[in-house]
């Protein structure tokens, strides 16, 4: 069926140049038939681009290795499960699950918002056909999943440390975040090209943003905890460039997240938030080329191609594009009205702009400095942990002390008396925090009594706010206390379901610093019945085992843990040796105590002949509190987005009034 | 082979048919013009997004000022240049619905 596969993506490339070039003309001779014709393209393309998906699927459910990018990333003893993840273990299968993901995206976002916004859709069809365009060019002519051979007896097998539960989830999580973000981008774009300066653009992509960011957020702490359970050195975020790659569009739409909050409630910040959404789109592309591109020496980049020149146009095409546009329009961007306070939360919510905008282009700086000095000066240059650490201090303390004071400031103005009166209880719990921390002799890392000052600060204000809120709504309703939770929840869903994410960052912040400030760590080589000691834990090397799996030889060492006299049981680690990858892998043994929130982590370096074991172990305060944080984020994003029928009620009200072409059912 | 190349064709088919729809529906319609919001229109939108950004200005105001994240004084700051400012988007929409339509 590869035939099928390649007329589906060649069908794909057909229409969505369709969709670009008839959209563009309807939009501009404003003829309602082809502009429907170019929408329907658009949408068809989703439809042929599944048809090459199940086809690729397929191959690798079948264990056709006529498919040579089934055979390069698959094989006979590789468990169900990942032969389904193998589709986008390679640049190929990624780019078509890019490609899938953008097409679906782009149907669901040009058919559910072609009444209210039909005179946008009108040229978001045509701008989405462009980056549909540019996908389908390299699934077709440069990087095609269809190649076929003849077939070997069996598939070269899939790297052993993408063969890992969270392997199969992290990257389409990923990809629904960096895909996502074209649809606020196109609705920018395609508003600025109708040349409107109202904020139905914000209305229409608000939800998709918010989603795109929540995948996004998540993608990154399952990649963190795959990286945790799978990579086997001992941390869960490395700076990687390929890390980093997801987390500057995150970032970036972050401050677009919070800007926009701007231009819904002031009118203010019009220019900032087009260059916002438009550098969050162009990031994530930055974040594909540097994933698939094998730019980057990285455990994600799989293959060097010649994929990279193509795909940086592509991002110098957005790029260029999107200035242009902006530039055209800036007449029709500027605000009417203007910062009247530095103290006041637009104020705080432009702070915290910079210092993410500011975090963010560090980290590009980071990533972008050792390709170009390799190109230019044709030096390796490595830039480390330290940099990155340097930064996120300097940018993400402040950044997590606004998280607390942004939303509890008045807009346009606030005294500093009325401040002080705010800030009173936050202030005095953090101080109390922090003069408790030192005492436990958690002043051995400035940064980190820092962090969890700031971060008791936060939870304060958030603890507060719901407690205000609450009391208000009580006295308003007469409800009880239950009761008058959730409906201040459902009435102000999106401010709620805000300080839920801030309370996560918070989760976060501590686990990140307990973790990484505060860790504790030994290592040795043992004898069989011979003890290590980290922390308050003793480990005791038990035994050595060897076992079969479907795929792998697996050889684990097993220790016996004790804390303070108390038997905990036992923690295997070990290698994996996969007999069709030829590859070993590390397979650490985490133990992990919730109460403490704390992991006991152990790598088996070295197995020798003899039996005896190099082993690694470190102790990880609070580094639990990490996962919990995605849930908790995962909460906060789904209260946040979760549909407001009294606001749906208001805009319908709005676009009603302002004319039924302004945001009802178009003419015909 | 064959079954492939048969699916492709029936996918193309398919597309070509998806893209075609609009004009086979509509092959010689009265009008063929894409519906947008002329400038009285979208002066309309703009006016009632003031309109609704002031009145939820204030609305926030008080619900902050009720719940005790705004001081008296702040409060008395603010609210009145609210006021005025939601007064004033108000009579400005009312203005422009009175004005005769331009033809």
């Amino acid at each position: 069926m590869p035939e099928l596969g390649r007329a589906a993506l060649l069908a794909t490339l057909g229409l969505a140049a369709y969709a670009l070039v008839a959209g563009a003309v309807a939009a501009i001779t404003h003829r309602r038939r082809l502009a429907e014709s170019a929408r329907n393209a658009l949408i068809a393309s989703f439809g042929s681009t599944l048809v090459a998906a199940v086809v690729l699927a397929a191959a690798f459910l079948r264990d056709d290795f006529s498919f040579t990018y089934v055979a390069d990333h698959s094989s006979r003893a590789l468990p169900g499960g990942y032969k389904l993840s193998a589709f986008w273990g390679g640049q190929a299968g990624s780019l078509l699950l890019w490609l899938l993901v953008l097409t679906a995206y782009s149907a669901l976002a040009v058919w559910l918002n072609r009444r209210r916004t039909a005179d946008l859709v009108l040229w978001v069809t045509p701008v989405l056909g462009g980056a549909v365009v540019a996908f389908s060019w390299l699934l077709v002519a440069v990087s095609s999943p269809f190649v076929t051979q003849a077939a070997p007896p069996d598939g070269a097998g899939l790297n052993p440390s993408l063969q890992n539960p969270y392997m199969v989830s992290h990257p389409p999580f990923l990809y629904l975040g960096y895909v996502g973000l074209a649809v606020p981008w196109a609705f920018a774009m395609g508003a600025l090209l109708a040349g409107r300066s109202d904020e139905r653009w914000i209305v229409a992509t608000r939800r998709w943003t918010l989603f795109a960011w929540t995948a996004l957020g998540i993608g990154q702490l399952l990649g963190a905890h795959w990286a945790y359970v799978e990579v086997g050195w001992g941390g869960y975020y490395a700076w990687d460039p390929v890390e980093n790659a997801a987390l500057m569009p995150w970032l970036a739409a972050t401050a677009f997240l919070h800007s926009v909050m701007i231009q819904e409630k002031r009118g203010m910040l019009r220019i900032w938030n087009v260059v916002l959404v438009s550098g969050a789109f162009c990031l994530s592309l930055f974040g594909t080329f540097l994933t698939r591109s094998g730019v980057v020496t990285s455990i994600h980049s799989f293959a060097l191609s010649s994929i990279g020149p193509w795909f940086l146009s592509i991002i110098i095409v957005a790029v260029a594009v999107s200035t242009a546009i902006i530039v055209w329009r800036l007449p029709l961007l500027r605000s009417k009205t203007k910062l009247e306070s530095l103290v006041s939360r637009e104020a705080t919510f432009l702070y915290n702009n910079l210092l993410l905008v500011a975090l963010c282009l560090t980290i590009l700086w980071g990533v972008a400095w050792p390709m170009v000095s390799e190109a230019v000066r044709g030096e390796s240059v490595v830039v480390g942990r330290p940099y990155y650490d340097f930064f996120l201090r300097i940018f993400g303390l402040p950044l997590l002390l606004l998280m607390g004071i942004g939303p509890l400031v008045a807009w346009r103005r606030a005294s500093l008396r009325g401040l002080a009166r705010t800030f009173a209880w936050p202030a005095a719990a953090s101080l109390a925090a922090g003069v408790t921390l030192v005492a436990l002799g958690a002043g051995s890392s400035i940064p980190g009594l820092v962090a969890y000052t700031f971060s008791t600060f936060v939870a304060a204000t958030i603890v507060l706010e719901f407690a205000r809120g609450t009391a208000a709504r009580r006295a308003l309703s007469g409800e009880p206390w239950g009761r008058a939770l959730g409906s201040l929840v459902a009435r102000n869903r999106r401010r709620y379901g805000g300080y839920v994410v801030h309370f996560s960052i918070v989760l976060l912040a501590i686990g990140v610093a307990g973790s990484s400030a505060y860790d504790t760590s030994a290592e040795g080589r043992l004898a069989r019945g011979e003890s290590l000691r980290v922390g308050d834990y003793a480990l005791t090397y038990d035994r050595l085992e060897e076992r079969d799996a479907s795929n792998a030889t697996e050889v684990r060492a097993t220790l016996a843990v004790r804390r303070g006299g108390d038997d905990l049981g036992a923690v295997e680690a070990g290698k994996n040796a996969y007999s069709a990858e030829q590859q070993v892998s590390n397979e650490v043994g985490i133990r992990t105590d919730l109460l403490r929130g704390e992991d006991l982590f152990v790598i088996a370096e070295q197995v020798n002949a003899d039996g005896s074991v190099y082993f690694r172990v470190f102790v990880k305060p609070l580094v639990n509190l990490i996962w919990l944080a995605g849930l908790v984020f995962l909460a906060g994003a789904v209260i946040a987005m979760w549909p407001d029928a009294r606001e749906q009620r208001r805009l319908a009200m709005r676009y009603a009034e302002a004319g039924a072409r302004a945001g009802a059912t178009p003419a015909r | 082979m064959t079954v492939a190349l048969v699916l492709a064709a029936a996918l193309a088919v398919a597309c070509v048919a998806l893209v075609a729809l609009p004009f086979l529906r509509e092959p010689s319609p009265d009008a063929d013009v894409a519906a947008e919001p002329d400038e009285r229109e979208l002066r309309r939108l703009e006016l009632a997004e003031t309109r609704d950004r002031a009145l939820a200005a204030l609305k926030e105001l008080e619900a902050d000022h009720r719940a005790g994240r705004i001081s008296d004084g702040d409060y008395r700051a603010l609210v009145g240049p609210l006021r005025r400012e939601a007064a004033e988007a108000l009579r400005e929409l009312d203005r422009w619905e009175e004005r005769p339509t331009e033809s």
